[in-house]
């Protein structure tokens, strides 16, 4: 089955929004990596044949704009509070992939009650018990992406050769995740506090090879939520829905369908 | 014209096997390399180096800062300033720079510079740099936000150092709930600023919209002339006509008695296999955010190795044919400095005359050489061709304290 995707603008706290949408059921917002994201993804496609699914840009990746005043994760969580509001769609569930793990941590811990699920993969945001949070300021922008995956074959299957364009889109993410969440780095001191508030039942999902945020954050969010269960993803790294888009997709789509 | 002595302070005491083997010689290259019995002679030579400026005619030593990189020992560029107010007498102190955006409190760096110029008896000279990506990195300071923090800072400096306190400063990246440091400098209206670079035009832009100096940092002819070009354009545009003291140049320059040792000496500018900071990682020297987005597109390219370095990498052989780098006896430095000068009219010379592992005795010999012979030299061919530095000329501290600017109000001193 083929699904149709489209793309909108939403103007949101005066910048312009970039917004991809495909599907039909339920209302799933994906929040991306810090990376960004390519147009399309077999993990996408398989969401969207059965949810409704919203893939916005974060402001200031992609194609959406830069707000210039953006400091951290948490703003873009209102942002997408803003979106969601603005598009009369409460109650959708959160899939939130890295980086975006963190947004979507952010916005469920602001509305306790506020979504349906909440879905984290390999998600920044809390600082791991053990070992860093790989820091990208000091690799190359090859070879950050390439640590995010356990086998080197998927990265090329993703990204090919690599273009300019992607090139300069990881250039341009690299720095708004610098100006989101240079110090401390992709965590909040503050999270863990509020994340036990949080009623949405939570899937916690991480590649067992995740060599940008440790394995041991993982089992410290699905501590920290009060419904969270705790799944690994063997021979997989960071970038797990692109990794291993249909073991990933399978456990979202049973999570979300289940509730 | 201004002539001032200038050394990175090589770390030369270090296996540079280790280097090359690590494959980087800055940021995560490892100081357990870094033997402080070392280090301690090498500040003290330096140091003495200073004071054998000084005597020997100097006018002035130029000072900097740079972090985790065995290229440059000095991590806090007001350390050496501090000590230099102290014992020197005559000299200008002058700090190219200290980088502003690694700055936390800018109000504590007004504090320091005003008591290096109240205890140098009015000698500093207080310049500013963004300081280089790698500097970002070492410090944990958000490249993606120096530009803004620099002009933040800049103006918090400024401010502290002419308007009487307190006052409040609710900036953007700096807030201070009481300024007022019991240290305000000496001249007045404030030390003069001098702000040296590579390429970047915006700061050119900045520098000249302040009415500030601009000290090109051994840069090639062709380059200096479009720095040259792109601030005289802006200097226009804000009412005023630029001049030689609105110029400076850093250039490599080893003197010896033979011209055979000096060439051997100076092949040690290309001891960090030519690269100015530092055998490092393109993303190191440019973290995301910190460079002009017009130049994204080809450093990306770069970066992974792509295409090659957009500064190139030219030869030892190529950087003297070129006068990047010059070496000879005193008459035959001479003969350079002057055909370089004739060709960018600078008021302001660095000679930046040591670097690497050249030896103590040499070190000693190129100060006595290039203070005692070459620099009176240079001075009195400037002077001919009517390059004046920014005190010859009268020039103001910043452009708001122009006098030759019609309709303008000129600020109170």
């Amino acid at each position: 089955m083929s699904i149709v995707w489209t793309d909108t603008v939403k103007e949101i706290a005066g910048i312009r929004l970039h917004i991809t949408r495909g599907g039909n059921g339920p209302a799933v917002l994906v929040l991306h990596h810090d990376i960004g994201t390519v147009e399309r993804l077999p993990f996408y496609d398989a969401l969207a044949a059965r949810f409704d699914v919203l893939i916005p840009h974060h402001p200031g990746w992609g194609k959406s704009e830069r707000p210039q005043w953006l400091r951290h994760p948490r703003d873009i969580a209102a942002i997408y509070a803003w979106l969601l509001s603005d598009l009369n769609e409460p109650g959708v569930s959160l899939v939130g992939l890295g980086f975006g793990g963190w947004i979507a941590a952010e916005m469920a811990s602001l509305a306790p009650a506020g979504y349906r699920n909440l879905v984290l993969v390999g998600a920044a945001g809390i600082k791991p018990p053990e070992g860093d949070i790989a820091d990208q300021a000091i690799v190359s922008y090859i070879d950050y992406p390439r640590a995010g995956f356990h086998d080197e074959a998927a990265f090329a299957a993703v990204y090919g050769d690599v273009s300019t364009d992607q090139l300069e889109a990881w250039d341009i993410a690299r720095e708004m995740s610098f100006r989101t969440a240079w110090k401390p780095y992709m965590y909040s001191q503050t999270l863990p506090h509020l994340l036990g508030g949080i009623r949405a039942p939570a899937l916690v999902i991480w590649g067992d090879d995740d060599r940008i945020v440790p394995l041991s954050a993982g089992q410290a969010y699905a501590r920290a939520l009060h419904d969270a269960t705790f799944t690994s993803i063997p021979d997989c790294g960071h970038f797990a829905e692109m990794e291993k888009p249909e073991a990933v997709a399978k456990l979202v789509i049973d999570f979300l369908s289940r509730r | 014209m201004h002539m001032m002595y200038f050394t990175e302070q090589p770390m030369s005491a270090y296996d540079a096997k280790a280097g090359l083997d690590y494959g980087a010689t800055a940021l995560t290259f490892s100081n357990s390399h870094f033997d402080p019995v070392e280090g301690s002679r090498l500040y003290n030579e330096y140091l003495e180096e200073y004071i054998l400026a000084e005597e020997c005619g100097a006018d002035g030593i130029m000072l900097n800062e740079h972090h985790n990189a065995p290229f440059c020992m000095q991590a806090r560029t007001n350390m050496f300033a501090a000590i230099l107010a102290a014992v020197t007498k005559r000299v200008k102190i002058v700090i190219l720079g200290n980088p502003l955006p690694l700055s936390e409190n800018p109000v504590q760096l007004a504090e320091e510079l005003a008591m290096i110029d109240m205890i140098s008896r009015g000698r500093l000279v207080s310049g500013f740099v963004r300081g280089g990506g790698q500097e970002q990195l070492a410090n944990g300071v958000n490249p993606a936000f120096n530009r803004e923090r620099f002009m933040e800072a800049h103006d918090l400096v400024q401010k502290t150092w002419t308007e009487p306190g307190p006052f409040r400063w609710e900036g953007t990246h700096y807030q201070q709930r009481v300024v007022n440091p019991w240290a305000v400098p000496l001249q007045k209206p404030y030390p003069r600023v001098w702000i040296p670079g590579v390429l970047s035009k915006e700061t050119v832009i900045w520098t000249a919209q302040q009415r500030y100096p601009y000290i090109a940092l051994n840069t090639s002819l062709e380059a200096t002339r479009a720095i040259h070009d792109t601030y005289d354009k802006a200097a226009a545009d804000a009412g005023y006509t630029a001049g030689p003291e609105n110029f400076g140049y850093l250039i490599r320059v080893h003197v010896q008695d033979t011209e055979e040792k000096a060439l051997a000496n100076a092949r040690q500018f290309m001891w960090m296999q030519g690269e100015f900071t530092g055998l490092a990682h393109p993303v190191w020297a440019n973290p995301s955010g910190y460079f002009s987005p017009s130049g994204r597109r080809g450093f990306v390219e770069f970066a992974v190795g792509r295409a090659t370095n957009p500064r190139g990498n030219p030869t030892f052989e190529q950087q003297v044919a070129d006068t990047m780098i010059i070496a000879g006896t005193p008459d035959q430095v001479i003969a350079r400095l002057k055909y370089l000068i004739e060709h960018t009219r600078p008021g302001i010379m660095g000679i930046w005359a040591n670097d690497g592992t050249v030896s103590k005795e040499d070190r000693r010999r190129c100060i006595q050489l290039l203070c005692g012979e070459v620099m009176p030299a240079i001075k009195a061919f400037g002077a001919g061709l009517g390059l004046k530095d920014p005190w010859e000329a009268e020039a103001p501290v910043h452009l708001r304290y122009s006098t030759d600017i019609p309709g303008r109000r000129v600020a109170a001193e």
